[in-house]
């Protein structure tokens, strides 16, 4: 096996750092150290190591080693795995765009929305179209809330209604004028062939048609949304994966504080 | 006396539970003039009815929703299917087939006295029951021959969404040392109103819960168990709106452990108390006559409420469920009382708590196989610490001798377990289960220290919780929000118009049967 702690070889790389092309770093500068592990189904055995060692340097590493072999039952074996990565980012171009929103716990948002729009907040929320799933909207609405994060339901200045899922947007839209919503939560699990894409884009043409879209604060969510697809799609905001209630509840009452308070 | 190594006062104990058992008796006054359509679907079941009409409607929803849909749910469907058996010289199934075909009104036929009804439905009520015992005496035949793991059991989940890929996970977890599997229900499924049908491979974040998918499941636990030399035991979900009815499917099926807790579904799915009590009564029946260990599920009480402030109010709602688990004829070593770790990794000295608490609820439940929830709320994306927090949760574990190990996972909070992450969860609870194997019987807490005082504190404040129950009622006291910081209404939540008061006509020889066991 090459490499390893008393390795000798590829120490002749440049050692500065360029922001226009970053690697991951272990102990060096561009050094490309990575840990990696992963499963393989194939028995142990010498041949799975080479599969494994294969697999690294197709993912882009070099010198990749095998530190551990483990099998997990007949026919699957887990490796942990290190290499030196050969890829680069170029950090200098790279363009995010964010939610401009501070992120309030429950306490902070309910004194938020008490003091700066003096009434709850109602919200309306659904996982619409065809999708089935719940689990997205349920994370940010229920009760219960989502690793920690306690959901709409339980703040004391929102008025949260979760009508689940399968919701058809005229559905969804009628419930929103009936109790003249604030905020519109949208939650696309379900991403096959581009589906949420469409049913989406669906919702902001209805509300347009209607005239609702500049009423509400409209925002969508889903572990394949961002919030540049969001925006794009002509949501206010879009929340991804690791955004909990906190951060959806936070953003709607500095938005809405912002629309009402100019 | 038993001997604690907390100095606990267990005469204080002692009256929690004569308290405990108050606040049970009530509600059990309440459950016995009631019935819901989950109660009767289940009977539908346990006379042999079984399959789907032509819309993919389970038959015994299409039987009970027949006599509801007259307004005569009052009286039972073992009155009527009773009668029609004499009426019609039909089998239970054939009725059901009938009625799905829209050739049968059981609601109008002529009725027969009641004598005669219920000797016409008894060989139905005789077969079933004789299955669910030879479904016990098979997994006691197992645990006399090949015997099984040592406590606390290793309890794994698997949760692909699809039964045959489930059946893989199962298979490398117990045979990297798992004992028990419980297959994760498919989101949503507790506020169904019917159990669906059949193998299935679609669920998100769990599989279906059907009873073609349990037989699957055991089947292949039962492969797997004889190459290993353990049994292994499975576990599903009797809970929701359906519990009574997968209570019946898991005693027919041969399932072992089943989480049952109609507080749960209350506090953290809305459903009616009133609904979900009834039906509790009668799942906790068919659990406690088919020797299913039932999971409480008062560690998610810590999921909302903080976990050192709100101690207490997991131990009485312990309590509380060990007297509603009595009162069903549930005997105490099927009692998975439910309780977690769960304090947040900030707080000094947590382990300590943590570990009072544990040792506590070990004590004053001696037989129970507690079940012992690991962390989640406080796992983040960073596994090298969730492997941290999931050590400090085994060591307390072998400590205090739990029953039913959960295993943490260093993934939790970020997807459901891939295989590895279940081997390196089994791999790190063996390690500390061996490597501090007798820890607990080398210690004892010092008097007057944090220990000692800490599970003084929670039983104190548990046992003038149970007190205030009391005088409340559980009904009023969920109303009030005392548990998980959730208020829930009498007459909220999902599932109240499936609740009906028995009428003079209804009867239900299995509550007899279950409880003589």
């Amino acid at each position: 096996m090459s490499g390893g702690l008393y390795s000798t070889d590829s120490n002749d790389f440049d050692k500065t750092l360029d922001l226009s092309k970053i690697k991951p770093y272990g102990d060096t500068m561009n050094d490309g150290k990575t840990q990696v592990s992963f499963t393989l189904p194939v028995a142990k055995g010498e041949e799975a190591i080479e599969a494994a060692k294969q697999m690294m340097r197709k993912m882009g590493f070099e010198n990749p080693q095998v530190v551990m072999v483990q099998e997990l039952m007949e026919g699957f074996t887990f490796f942990n795995c290190y290499g030196n990565c050969t890829h680069t980012v170029d950090y200098t171009s790279i363009h995010v765009p964010k939610v401009e929103s501070t992120t309030m716990d429950m306490h902070e948002t309910d004194e938020f929305v008490k003091e700066n729009i003096g009434r709850p907040i109602r919200v309306v929320g659904a996982s619409t179209g065809t999708d089935a799933h719940t689990v997205g909207i349920d994370a940010i609405m229920n009760m219960k809330g989502f690793a920690g994060h306690y959901g709409l339901e339980r703040y004391d200045m929102m008025e949260a209604l979760n009508m689940g899922s399968q919701v058809p947007n005229e559905e969804f839209i009628a419930k929103a004028i009936e109790m003249e919503a604030d905020v519109l939560l949208v939650s696309q699990t379900v991403t096959q062939k581009d589906v949420h894409i469409k049913n989406l884009t669906e919702l902001v043409e209805l509300l347009e048609a209607e005239g609702l879209r500049e009423k509400v604060i409209l925002i969508c969510g889903g572990p394949r949304i961002s919030h540049e697809l969001a925006k794009e799609l002509g949501y206010d905001a879009g929340f991804g994966m690791n955004k909990y209630a906190d951060d959806v509840a936070s953003y709607a009452a500095q938005e809405l504080s912002r629309r009402l308070n100019g | 006396m038993q001997r604690s190594k907390l100095g606990l006062d267990f005469e204080k104990v002692g009256h929690a539970k004569e308290v405990s058992k108050r606040i049970a008796d009530d509600v059990q006054k309440f459950v016995d003039n009631y019935s819901t359509v989950a109660v009767e679907r289940t009977l539908c079941r346990l006379l042999g009815i079984d399959g789907v009409d032509n819309n993919e409607v389970p038959l015994p929803n299409v039987v009970v929703d027949s006599i509801k849909d007259k307004g005569v749910l009052s009286e039972g469907v073992m009155f009527f299917i009773g009668n029609a058996v004499l009426e019609t010289g039909l089998n239970p199934q054939q009725i059901a087939e009938k009625i799905a075909e829209g050739e049968l009104d059981i609601t109008t036929l002529p009725v027969r006295p009641a004598e005669d009804i219920k000797n016409a439905i008894q060989p139905f009520v005789d077969e079933n029951i004789t299955k669910i015992r030879e479904r016990k005496a098979k997994r006691d035949n197992y645990l006399n021959t090949i015997g099984e793991g040592p406590k606390p059991y290793l309890y794994v989940i698997v949760a692909t969404g699809n039964i045959y890929e489930d059946v893989i996970q199962a298979e490398a977890a117990a045979r990297q040392g798992a004992d028990i599997i419980a297959v994760i229900r498919t989101t949503g499924q507790s506020l169904l109103d019917y159990v669906p049908y059949g193998a299935t491979t679609e669920g998100f974040g769990g599989t279906v819960a059907t009873q073609e998918n349990f037989r699957i499941m055991r089947a292949a636990l039962d492969k797997v168990g004889e190459e290993e030399g353990k049994y292994i035991r499975l576990c599903n979900y009797c809970s929701g709106l359906c519990m009574p009815e997968i209570a019946a499917m898991g005693a027919l099926e041969g399932l072992d452990v089943m989480l049952n807790d109609a507080l749960y579904g209350i506090l953290f799915r809305d459903i009616n108390m009133q609904r979900t009590i009834v039906d509790q009564y009668f799942s906790r029946l068919l659990n406690g006559f088919a020797g299913v260990i039932i999971n409480t599920g008062e560690d998610n009480y810590l999921t909302t409420a903080d976990a050192f402030d709100e101690a207490h109010t997991v131990l009485a709602s312990d309590f509380i469920n060990e007297q509603l688990a009595l009162v069903a004829g549930l005997p105490e070593e099927q009692m998975g009382l439910g309780h977690a770790f769960e304090m947040t990794p900030d707080l000094e000295n947590g382990f300590l708590y943590e570990l009072a608490q544990a040792q506590m609820i070990r004590e004053i439940f001696p037989k129970a196989p507690l079940k012992y929830m690991p962390p989640t709320k406080f796992m983040t994306g960073n596994i090298f610490k969730g492997n941290v927090q999931d050590a400090l949760f085994n060591q307390i574990s072998i400590w205090t001798g739990q029953g039913i190990q959960l295993l943490g996972m260093l993934t939790e909070a970020i997807h459901t377990p891939f295989m590895s992450d279940r081997y390196l969860s089994i791999e790190n609870a063996k390690y500390i289960f061996s490597n501090m194997k007798s820890i607990g019987d080398e210690m004892e807490f010092k008097e007057g220290g944090i220990i000692r005082q800490r599970a003084a504190k929670v039983l104190d404040d548990a046992t003038e919780l149970v007190e205030k129950i009391e005088k409340e009622g559980l009904f009023t006291a969920l109303e009030k929000g005392i548990f998980a910081d959730i208020k829930r209404p009498l007459d909220g939540g999902k599932g109240l118009d499936g609740v009906v008061e028995k009428g003079s006509n209804y009867f239900n020889p299995f509550i007899e049967i279950l409880h003589k066991k």
